[in-house]
């Protein structure tokens, strides 16, 4: 198989090697194979290789996915691969970009929990069929891998957006009945860098490995966002 | 601009969106149903000349425009020519302005 994996940093560009096919073999599998038979300065990052993590991401094929489970027969077109480093995000050197902005972004958003209990008292419940808890259903279990955030094209169009993971984020906190952040955090995520930015192209939800649902979450804040404003809360 | 303004301006974009389906549907299906029998300008005038019913609905059709299309293209000219900031919110004010001036003028057209 030929795959074509970039090389360097911004200004870099696609080197060609030539990787033995085996059944069940995973893009991460390819990648590991070059790295540690055909070139050893090959940079790129993975941990868990079970889909936990969220490390591994990186564009296939120019679609950006989480590598350690995609499998090569499903992606791969006449028997070829081009692997790069995440869209929307800068590069540092081959397949490893800079995910800083990415994080940076999630505390923009207020992406932290703020109880309103102390260690003293006793477990705040959430009840499991609670319409708040039934909201987040599609949200919640994010890994953090940045896939939704190099497919949307938003993205790329407007750097200050803070993209569908943080908004994602703050939507399950949004919804958590035990927060106590909800306005600062609506505030945090509204206007042209947040939810309103959002043209609902869908592609977080069509690219999110986990199968969450970000478009929603970001038509929820709009929803809690315009009800707050319209309370004069905001 | 802050949060609060954005937020009311994609509110203002949602609700004049609601109001122009209806506009939008109620003047096409009203062309179709008018002209079926063929209808000569001098038709048009006699039903449309000191039609007040007719002049609010108009009136409110161009109200929903310039609300609706300079909020539309904000976001364009910020992600596709990069252009943002204060400058181009008066630019899109004039061009509301503008949208609005050329639309009552073509309603009172038909209507005085």
């Amino acid at each position: 198989m030929k795959v074509k994996v970039w090389r360097g940093g911004a200004d870099g560009t696609y080197q060609e090697f030539d990787v033995p096919r085996h059944p069940s073999q995973t893009v991460l599998d390819v990648v590991t194979y070059i790295q540690r038979s055909l070139d050893p300065t090959l940079a790129y990052r993975f941990a868990c290789r079970v889909g936990m993590c969220g490390s591994c991401s990186m564009m296939v094929n120019g679609v950006p996915r989480w590598t350690c489970r995609t499998h090569v027969d499903k992606v791969s077109k006449n028997n070829q691969l081009t692997i790069g480093p995440l869209r929307n995000l800068p590069v540092i050197r081959d397949l490893v970009t800079d995910m800083r902005e990415f994080f940076d972004k999630w505390a923009r958003a207020k992406g932290e929990f703020r109880g309103r209990q102390s260690r003293k008292d006793e477990f705040q419940k959430v009840p499991p069929q609670s319409p708040p808890r039934l909201q987040i259903d599609a949200t919640i279990e994010c890994i953090g891998c940045g896939v939704c955030y190099s497919a949307c094209d938003v993205v790329a169009w407007n750097p200050q957006y803070l993209g569908p993971a943080a908004l994602n984020r703050a939507w399950t906190l949004v919804k958590d009945v035990r927060d106590s952040a909800r306005l600062q955090r609506l505030r945090a995520v509204a206007g042209d860098a947040g939810c309103h930015a959002c043209h609902s192209h869908v592609s977080c939800t069509e690219r999110c490995p986990k199968h969450l649902l970000p478009t929603a979450a970001i038509a929820g804040l709009k929803r809690e966002v315009a009800k707050a404003a319209l309370q004069g809360a905001l | 601009m802050s949060f609060r303004s954005e937020t009311i301006l994609w509110i203002a974009q949602r609700a004049s969106a609601a109001v122009l389906a209806v506009c939008v549907a109620v003047h096409l299906v009203t062309i179709v149903y008018a002209v079926q029998g063929g209808l000569s300008a001098a038709e048009i005038l006699g039903r449309t000349r000191g039609n007040v019913a007719w002049l609010a609905f108009y009136s409110l059709f161009v109200l929903a425009v310039t609300i609706h299309a300079p909020i539309g293209l904000r976001p364009v000219l910020g992600e596709w020519l990069g252009w943002r900031g204060k400058w181009r919110d008066l630019a899109l004010l004039a061009f509301a302005g503008l949208l609005a001036w050329s639309g009552m003028r073509a309603v009172l057209g038909v209507f005085l």
